[in-house]
């Protein structure tokens, strides 16, 4: 039998693609900014004086890390739902995404504080810094120079995720190809359209990380490691 | 409503447990066997080859595994080439993964210190007797607690192979639900699960790292 593809067929519908993708790199960016702040504050819990706090930060980082994204959006959606709480797909996505990405965030960070050399924090203290001053400029902005490479990564494999979001139906790029190739009837087509546009979204993320890197840490360009 | 959960119930998910298992270790020995030609091609000395392998990770490390299980399931379905939902899944699972492992082991392979490829071409070691006699072995000690890291993330990655009608836990799990109407406690019981198989594979993992990070500190020579 004879193939035959019909690439323009499908493109035609390039507004919805487009939407799609726009929607995923929102989906990616409210999730990405709340998962980092998150997951920060779950680093710096777990390094606690309190011994509740740390083991709260540990089991909420274990249970996320060792369940699938897929899972812990049901469990997102319903529970919201039971009680009560009303969403759209699109916050339920955003924050069942800040919760996953948040404990692979307090890892990342976790190793950041703990490659910050004890003597440091000790200098800091000897010139009178204050708790907040050591924590801001001593050990947070460092570690997240650190870590920022394992962090964007984290970020875009984030971004690719969000495609999981297209089953409780937020509209984003990948329930528009389902709604599209369930219309057209050429699948093979529109998944190829849609994988080349996540490698498309991800090379953009990575850009636009590497920019951010280069305006965040000046002091790294100057270092010349690279990003 | 639908009635209670009941013995059977548990029953199911435990076979779809069991399919999980199953899917996570297709994807592991099929996603192992590409990944080793992956690694080995990514610092092969021909450039071509490397450059090809470069983009094949590239490809499938910027595709979600989702929209891959879509295309081969549906997508090769609708240019005549019809799977079925078993093999569509694990054979999605391979390529991933084989992208995913073929970087780890790449990055295993060139961690091995410099001067023992050096040390190996000087006793006239040929290329092929160099990487199974000298580099492999070392490269395998690096390689293991990220690669039994990496086995959580198949576990894990098998539930997405519930959205092409596979009944693997995921999907046994929906199934449960359609005739109990209680989601919240089938997919905690379902996560739950999932922990009790990922778990003990993370302690693992980060038990064989500390047990490496102790012994390179006296294992490797000044370089």
């Amino acid at each position: 039998m004879s193939i035959e593809l019909d690439f323009p067929a499908v493109l035609e519908r390039w507004p919805n693609f487009l939407g799609g993708a726009v929607l995923t790199l929102e989906l990616a960016f409210f999730a990405t900014v709340s998962g980092a702040l998150l997951g920060t504050l779950v680093a710096v819990g777990r390094g606690a004086h309190s011994r509740s706090i740390a083991r709260i930060s540990k089991v909420y980082v274990e249970a996320i890390r060792n369940t699938p994204l897929l899972v812990q959006i049901f469990l997102v959606y319903f529970g919201l739902a039971s009680v009560g709480l009303k969403l759209s797909a699109f916050t339920v996505a955003v924050v069942a995404l800040t919760i996953n990405v948040g404990a692979y965030t307090a890892e990342i960070m976790r190793a950041g504080f703990e490659a910050i050399p004890r003597g440091q924090i000790e200098a800091a203290e000897g010139l009178a810094l204050t708790r907040f001053q050591i924590y801001w400029h001593i050990i947070l902005l460092p570690a997240v120079e650190k870590v920022y490479p394992a962090l964007t990564s984290q970020f875009v494999l984030l971004m690719l995720a969000s495609s999981v979001c297209s089953q409780i139906s937020a509209e984003e790029l990948t329930a528009v190809a389902n709604y599209i190739q369930s219309d057209t009837y050429r699948a093979f087509e529109t998944y190829i359209i849609v994988a080349v546009l996540y490698i498309l979204l991800s090379l953009v993320m990575r850009a636009g990380f590497w920019g951010l890197g280069l305006f965040l840490f000046p002091r790294r360009r100057q270092l010349g490691t690279p990003l | 409503m639908g009635g209670h959960l009941n013995i059977n119930h548990l029953l199911f998910l435990g076979h779809g447990a069991l399919w999980t298992i199953g899917l996570s270790l297709i994807a592991l020995i099929g996603g192992g066997i590409a990944g080793f030609v992956i690694a080995l091609a990514r610092v092969s000395p021909l450039r071509s080859v490397r450059l090809l392998s470069a983009a094949y990770v590239q490809l499938i490390q910027g595709t979600p595994l989702l929209v891959i299980l879509f295309l081969g399931y549906f997508g090769l379905a609708a240019i005549g080439l019809k799977m079925s939902p078993l093999a569509a899944a694990g054979a999605s699972l391979t390529l991933y993964v084989s992208a995913y492992l073929g970087e780890i082991w790449r990055g295993s392979i060139q961690s091995v210190p410099k001067p023992q490829w050096e040390a190996a071409e000087g006793l006239a070691l040929s290329r092929t007797q160099r990487m199974l006699k000298v580099i492999l072995p070392q490269a395998i000690r690096i390689a293991t607690p990220p690669t039994v890291g990496f086995m959580v993330q198949i576990i894990k990655n098998t539930s997405l192979a519930s959205v092409v009608g596979f009944v693997e836990l995921m999907r046994s799990g929906q199934i449960v639900n359609n005739s109990l109407f209680e989601p919240f406690i089938v997919y905690a019981i379902i996560a739950a699960v999932y922990f009790a198989m990922c778990y003990p594979l993370s302690l693992f993992s980060q038990k064989l790292e500390r047990r490496m990070g102790r012994g390179r500190v006296n294992n490797l020579a000044p370089a």
